[in-house]
């Protein structure tokens, strides 16, 4: 389960990485999410894991170690909220400089997804 | 008393939600409910400030959950002065607003109030997760204000501060998980604790996510190969967001400061000092590259981003060096590096408002309003700045030359000094043009009035003030030094408290977080 689980949370943020250095963006806001998603997986993944543990009710059974679990919690919320702030800002930025380029330049070339 | 350590966050919380929950009152409540809480806010620190100068080091449970279990809010010397000092900036910040800036988006003071409160977290806190939540209080608070007023500037600006932050965020979060891991804490005494016995097979990953800290601190205060966002977005930002936001590198240096000199501090065994070598280059080289930032600026505002940076680079090598003296001078350089930056925000401001159409670039113009004033506060804020007597930045220069050891002068010396050439360089250049090569035409631009005539002039008068009283801040600081390079005391206060230590009894515990 660990070779699944770290294979994911690497594919993703190697995913979240790529998306991020390009230079619409839309791909960067794609890109932060997913990067943001691979970190949950890791925060979630910090206390060690264990599949046959369960919550801390009684100390007498293995219990997973509920700390990841409280912070995670706080960073998707913190994620979620940074995610939605910035969709609208680029949104805005569309707005204000006509283009939705990184860098504010108009470009006339087609979208890369049209190539 | 006890309580009295949450109140630099408690403070700006309520009067920040105040102010949104009455989005619609009239500008003069929302101006007069924020600033009677940054007046308070200051008392609060100074307060704070006589606390920690006894030199115990006190935390406050919250929930009265103890140490290591619970998040806990620290005071000591260093975090004493640095809520001090932000709650000095945000004050005449605020009052400089006060004068029209503020209404010229929405719930300007409801996000100050809230950004202070993330910047106070910040300072105060003793747990790593919890500066991870304080940074992210600060920086969305920061991402609407640097946008306050909108414009195509501050769009481009923010939307780079804002996807760099974010990516900066998420490494803070790796490096919070790794470290939890290998630790198995995240109270920053434990884990300083934890690092001096920490076994072989996992100081590797340790070191890794440590540095990787380093790059989001580092992200944080604009150190070299990360500082090219600030710049654009300090000089694009309104002004009285800009005078705050030069307190927001030193939240980044204070974050290196607390973590490298306390977790990774001299007890760390394999770990002690590793980030020293890359906080002396990187620092080195930013003061550098901020110098010839500094000739090439042709907008006072830009020029005022790259003295920021100047200063960063300042205190980031002063904080690599070894030694409680480079330690002390350095948080004698920070208060009025501060303050006179965020006082030249101001200023760039109100020389724009007299200029018209040329702004604050530097070229020729028509003749200011009120040469005499704006000239003299120029004067004595670039001189502060770039380090000239009889003004504290000398002062702070000097020391910090003077605790540099024997082998590192070499480089410090000299580029600092040339740095300081660059800085005079460029502010004489900037301020002939603005004062003396004036084109014809009528003088006729508003005057400063008395709430941003004020606020520029006190954050700028604090270049003399603190060169007055070098004596009995030097004390404070080289006391605070002195504790810093004791990790031992900070963590024996916080896990096997007196009694006496604790800012809030066992038994007291109606007090929620």
């Amino acid at each position: 389960m660990e070779a699944l689980y770290a294979t994911v949370t690497g594919v993703l943020t190697a995913c979240g990485i790529y998306l991020t250095l390009r230079g619409r963006t839309f791909p960067v806001v794609v890109g932060l999410t997913l990067l943001s998603y691979a970190v949950n997986l890791f925060l979630f993944s910090m206390g060690g894991l264990a599949s046959k543990s369960t919550t801390i009710v009684d100390s007498s059974f293995p219990y997973a170690d509920p700390l990841p679990q409280a912070l995670v919690l706080t960073a998707i919320v913190i994620g979620f909220a940074m995610t939605a702030f910035v969709v609208i800002l680029a949104m805005r930025t569309r707005g204000d400089l006509g283009s939705d380029s990184v860098d504010g330049q108009r470009t006339d070339e087609p979208r890369e997804e049209r190539k | 008393m006890d309580h009295l350590l949450v109140m630099p966050i408690i403070l700006p919380l309520f009067a920040g939600l105040a102010i949104l929950w009455k989005r619609d009152a009239s500008a003069r409540f929302k101006r007069l409910v924020s600033l009677s809480a940054m007046v308070l806010l200051v008392a609060v620190s100074v307060a704070l400030v006589t606390l920690a100068s006894d030199d115990t080091i006190r935390y406050y449970a919250l929930g009265d959950w103890q140490p290591p279990f619970g998040i806990v809010m620290v005071l000591d010397r260093l975090s004493a002065l640095m809520v001090l000092l932000t709650s000095v900036l945000a004050l005449f910040a605020g009052l400089y607003a006060c004068a029209g800036q503020d209404e010229e988006g929405s719930n300007f003071y409801g996000l100050f109030q809230l950004q202070l409160m993330g910047i106070n977290g910040a300072f105060m806190t003793g747990d790593l997760f919890n500066l991870f939540v304080f940074f992210e209080v600060l920086l969305i608070a920061s991402y609407a204000l640097l946008m306050h007023g909108g414009g195509k500037a501050r769009t481009q600006s923010g939307l780079h501060y804002v996807a760099l932050n974010l990516a900066g965020s998420s490494l803070f979060l790796i490096a919070l998980g790794v470290l939890y891991g290998t630790l198995g804490t995240l109270n920053m005494a434990d884990m300083a604790q934890k690092v001096a016995t920490l076994d072989t097979s996992s100081a590797g990953l340790t070191m890794a996510a440590g540095l990787l800290l380093l790059t989001v601190f580092a992200l944080k205060s604009a150190m070299l190969p990360l500082y090219f966002w600030l710049p654009r977005a300090y000089a694009a930002a309104p002004a009285a967001v800009a005078a705050l936001f030069a307190i927001m590198t030193k939240v980044g240096i204070y974050a290196i400061l607390r973590v490298f000199s306390l977790i990774f501090g001299n007890h760390a065994g394999a770990l002690a000092d590793m980030a020293s070598p890359w906080i002396w280059w990187g620092g080195l080289a930013t003061l550098a590259l901020a110098a010839v930032g500094c000739l090439s600026a042709r907008d006072m505002r830009t020029l005022v981003s790259y003295l920021v940076l100047v200063s960063v680079g300042t205190l980031l090598a002063a904080a690599s060096l070894p030694g409680q003296q480079s330690l002390s001078a350095l948080l004698y350089y920070m208060p009025q590096t501060t303050l006179v930056t965020g006082g030249l925000f101001l200023l760039a401001d109100l020389i724009d408002d007299q200029r018209g159409k040329a702004g604050a670039r530097i070229v020729k113009s028509r003749p200011l309003r009120q040469p005499a004033l704006l000239g003299t506060l120029f004067f004595i804020g670039m001189a502060g700045i770039a380090g000239l007597p009889p003004f504290s930045g000398a002062i702070g220069k000097a020391m910090i030359l003077q605790a540099t050891p024997e082998g590192a002068r070499v480089w410090l010396w000299s580029i600092l000094l040339v740095a300081g050439l660059c800085a005079i360089v460029a502010a004489s250049r900037a301020g002939s043009t603005f004062f003396w090569r004036s084109s014809e035409g009528e003088a006729s631009g508003p005057l400063a009035g008395p709430a941003r005539g004020i606020a520029t002039a006190a954050l700028i008068g604090a270049a003399p003030l603190l060169a007055l009283l070098a004596g009995p801040i030097t004390q404070f600081t080289d006391a605070t030094a002195e504790q810093l390079d004791h990790p031992a005391r900070y963590i024996d206060a916080i896990l096997n408290p007196d009694p006496e230590n604790q800012a809030m009894p066992m038994s007291n515990s109606e007090e929620t977080p």
